[in-house]
């Protein structure tokens, strides 16, 4: 976990750092300053900037969308085009101290596999998913009969890429079957704010918009 | 011993001499142990530079230059008076700016613009070499590179940068020398010669030998020079350095300088003048000998093959930063061969930056206007510049 003072960041760009997101903000907080860490799915660099600015870590980052990729490294950010699904084999395991997967899962086409990926590559591995559990979803399709929409879940059926979604309840079961240990969870609102409920209890599971894991494989 | 043979102007405190074209040579007397067992003495390095080294020579970019190309990056080419092959993006003020970093070119080892290669003379028999010239690689090339950069006194080049051929180098060079390279930017290129690039090559060569002026490499002794055989080889190298999308955009079917078929074999249309063009400028600047040396060179090369047959043992524990670039329509050096080396780099945890740019220009892409990838290059070089403590002046 000892930082290269190379990597540290200048300064300069620290001061430019911009706000984070409330649910990003979590995801920092769980992080280490100076230790190393992969993104996947880093987007447009938003998480990955700040994590290497202001608290100095080695950050790398993997990202789907050419646009994505290409603003990251034009801001200096190390990054590449890759997905959870292909580019993770090659990493070495405990390549890194985190790796962090936002709001991603569920749109990978082998889950399962992905999870043992992350724990095998991070020392930790940090992970938030869409709640399909949560109330809004369960009343749209009571109700009206129809596949749910919501603010963290916007898609259509026909054009959703989140293929393989699943509750907060089914996501905890699934780390348990693997035998990854939850060191830490979380649940969010549809503003990404904490609840304060028991994340393995059915009420957190019916009124978290999102859950927010910090993961270690047992092995 | 080292001696240093430059033309009239010095270079950090490297004396100056005779030399009959823009730029500098250095001279080695220690003998280069080559990869093919031989052995070359003394050998002679041409080379370019452009900006100032600092105080503490942390701001030297080396540039490879590919297949082709020479040292003549950034100023006008002595025998054809074009623009510097990568004027687009180095000098003042410009991306590779000469104003912040100090820029070296090295005619490869193998050459024919000042570098030891096979129309220079055999100083054991005071005759050219041509095909007495020990076949060289890759890593040839970057070993003697690397005695001018220890010649120069520079400890860590602060980066190694080249397309096609010249990120070979760019690899050779972070696998043999990771200390010396702070970051390393391969472009459209691969870390091995595929089936289709040496087949590609060898059409090249063949077509160079199949000219009777080839005269079994000795035509230097003849008086004459195989220029069919390299226009040939040029215009179906040319080929593969476009894409289908760029030909057709350009040409299309148009016909040149005429209404109708001639129904003959002149240059009816419009693409098969401009590789005829492409192909008869092409001997005015380029030694026979040297494209097939160099050729071979680029065939011989993988980088797997060195380490064990797993490219990723190349890399390992490297500090050096990546920052490997594709374009979606080179079919010569394509995306999956870029994207292999960036998985080599993941799996040796190494610290890369890997993007594919839209294009339709094909492989060389890398020479021409490419703002993203323009773009993407500022970025990764002004954070490395951030990390390495270079200040803007």
């Amino acid at each position: 976990m000892s930082p290269d003072t190379s990597t540290l960041a200048p300064g300069r760009l620290a001061a430019a750092a911009p706000p984070l997101r409330e649910d990003l903000r979590l995801v920092a907080d769980m992080i280490q300053g100076g230790s190393r860490v992969l993104d996947v799915g880093c987007g447009n660099g938003e998480l990955l900037s700040y994590l290497v600015h202001a608290k100095s870590v080695d950050g790398r980052g993997m990202e789907l969308s050419q646009g994505g990729v290409n603003s990251c490294v034009r801001n200096g950010l190390s990054v590449i085009q890759g997905d959870a699904d292909n580019d993770l084999h090659d990493y070495p395991s405990h390549a890194f101290d985190y790796i962090v997967l936002s709001q991603t899962l569920q749109a990978t086409r082998n889950p399962r596999e992905v999870l043992h990926h992350l724990v095998r590559i991070g020392r930790h591995a940090i992970v938030s998913i869409p709640n399909f559990g949560h109330w809004r979803m369960r009343l749209r399709l009571l109700v009206e009969g129809r596949m749910p929409r919501t603010p963290s879940l916007p898609y259509r059926w026909y054009d959703t890429p989140n293929i393989h979604l699943c509750t907060i309840l089914d996501f905890i079961d699934l780390c348990e079957e693997e035998s990854i240990a939850v060191e830490r969870s979380v649940t969010l609102d549809d503003l990404g704010r904490p609840y304060r409920l028991n994340p393995r209890g059915k009420l957190a599971n019916l009124m978290a918009a999102q859950g927010l894991f910090l993961l270690r494989g047992r092995n | 011993m080292t001696t240093i043979v430059t033309s009239s102007t010095s270079v950090a405190g490297l004396v100056a001499s005779e030399y009959d074209r823009p730029g500098y040579r250095l001279t080695v007397e220690e003998p280069l142990a080559l990869d093919s067992g031989q052995s070359l003495a003394p050998y002679a390095i041409a080379y370019q530079t452009y900006g100032k080294l600092n105080a503490d020579r942390s701001n030297a970019i080396l540039i490879c230059h590919a297949l082709t190309g020479d040292q003549y990056v950034a100023e006008p080419h002595p025998v054809t008076g074009k623009p510097g092959w990568w004027d687009i993006l180095a000098g003042p003020g410009k991306l590779l700016d000469t104003e912040r970093y100090f820029l070296i070119c090295t005619n490869v080892l193998g050459g024919c613009m000042g570098s030891t290669g096979p129309a220079e003379l055999n100083p054991a028999t005071g005759q050219p070499w041509n095909l007495s010239f020990p076949v060289i690689t890759i890593g040839d090339m970057v070993r003697a590179q690397k005695q001018l950069i220890d010649a120069l006194g520079i400890e860590q080049l602060f980066a190694v940068i080249g397309g096609s051929m010249g990120g070979m180098q760019v690899l050779q060079w972070a696998a043999s020398y990771p200390e010396r390279v702070f970051a390393a930017v391969p472009i459209a290129t691969a870390a091995r010669h595929s089936a289709q690039n040496i087949a590609f090559h060898e059409v090249g060569r063949q077509a160079i030998m199949a000219d009777a002026n080839w005269c079994n490499g000795d035509y230097l002794a003849h008086g004459v020079r195989p220029e069919r055989g390299l226009a040939v080889a040029r215009m179906a190298a040319h080929v593969t350095y476009l894409s289908e999308q760029a030909l057709h955009r350009k040409f299309g079917r148009n016909l040149q300088n005429r209404e109708a078929l001639t129904f003959g074999f002149d240059a009816d249309f419009q693409v098969e003048n401009y590789l005829r063009h492409q192909g008869m400028t092409f001997v005015d600047r380029f030694d026979a000998n040297s494209y097939l040396y160099i050729t071979r060179a680029c065939d011989y090369f993988d980088l797997a093959a060195e380490h064990g047959g797993a490219l990723a043992n190349a890399f390992n524990n490297t500090k050096t930063r990546f920052c490997s670039i594709s374009f979606t329509s080179d079919w010569l050096y394509p995306t999956s061969e870029n994207r292999q080396i960036v998985h080599a780099l993941n799996a040796a945890a190494a610290n890369v930056s890997f993007v594919e740019v839209a294009t339709d220009k094909g492989h060389d892409a890398f020479l021409l206007d490419e703002p993203e990838f323009h773009a993407t290059l500022k970025g990764f070089l002004d954070g490395c510049a951030e990390h390495r403590g270079l200040i803007r002046r």
